[in-house]
């Protein structure tokens, strides 16, 4: 069975979609992505679909359960990297993924995580160089 | 092409994108026509456990499209103007497929018959 690698970056967790999702993979990030927010406490979910070239009413959906499921667990996603084709096609489809942050790439995405970060924190710095102010 | 479980879409998403590469449709239609083709596989497998899509190049005067004809023999749809409409669905679904998918078409027909099975056919210029 394939699956989609999730990786810890300091308190985020970082998954890049380089593979043709077929529902049951999408389903099985979304479980395993909600399952590590719980297990590492992560505070933010980045999500690169540079490399997808098809977002369909499933995957949409998919996203946006991620989202608000990543936000009842106290962490924010933030969906990066959309091809100009996908978004065009996904607002015509009628689906505009209300309630999911998006960046045009993964800095600007980390550093939109970072500053949703609350201030009293004191995490570790994260490899990112982009601290946002 | 015949459609039978779910990681058969996948290479069917693909040969609809080498088909319109090949006719040079342009990366938004492409876009839209193979999402649009998402949805109506996706429905396919769910209610009809699949079928048959057949892939088909069309032209009128100068512009070329694809057609794609998905059949099923799967139950059928009693009312197609209600499952036409936005947010309505038999399943848990969105109810975004098949309005959806007439959305990104340029051209889209259905026909279905109770305990039949359903044709869609759309077309992309």
């Amino acid at each position: 069975m394939e699956k989609i690698p999730i990786l810890k970056m300091g308190p985020f967790l970082l998954v890049t979609i380089q593979v043709d999702l077929y529902d049951r993979l999408a389903l099985n990030l979304e479980s395993d992505l909600i399952q590590m927010v719980n297990k590492i406490s992560a505070k933010g979910v980045l999500i690169d679909i540079s490399a997808v070239n098809i977002v369909d009413s499933f995957m949409g959906r998919i996203l946006g359960n991620i989202a608000n499921m990543s936000r009842i667990l106290d962490a924010q996603t933030v969906v990066v990297g959309m091809q100009p084709a996908v978004a065009i096609t996904l607002v015509e489809l009628g689906l505009p993924l209300h309630g999911v942050r998006t960046a045009l790439n993964v800095e600007k995405g980390m550093a939109l995580l970072q500053s949703m970060l609350p201030v009293t924190s004191t995490e570790e710095n994260t490899e990112d160089d982009s601290i946002a102010v | 092409m015949a459609i039978a479980k779910e990681q058969d879409v996948v290479p069917f998403r693909n040969r609809v994108r080498e088909v319109a590469v090949k006719i040079k449709m342009g990366l938004v239609n492409q876009t839209k026509l193979i999402t649009a083709a998402s949805e109506l596989v996706r429905n396919m497998l769910r209610y009809a456990n699949g079928g048959k899509i057949l892939i088909e190049v069309v032209s009128k005067g100068r512009s070329n499209g694809i057609r794609l004809t998905f059949m099923d023999n799967g139950p059928g749809i009693a009312d197609i103007n209600l499952a036409m409409k936005d947010g309505y669905s038999t399943g848990k679904s969105l109810g975004l497929g098949l309005p959806g998918a007439r959305r990104l078409a340029d051209e889209f027909t259905m026909q279905s018959e109770v305990g039949k099975g359903t044709s869609v056919t759309i077309i992309k210029w």
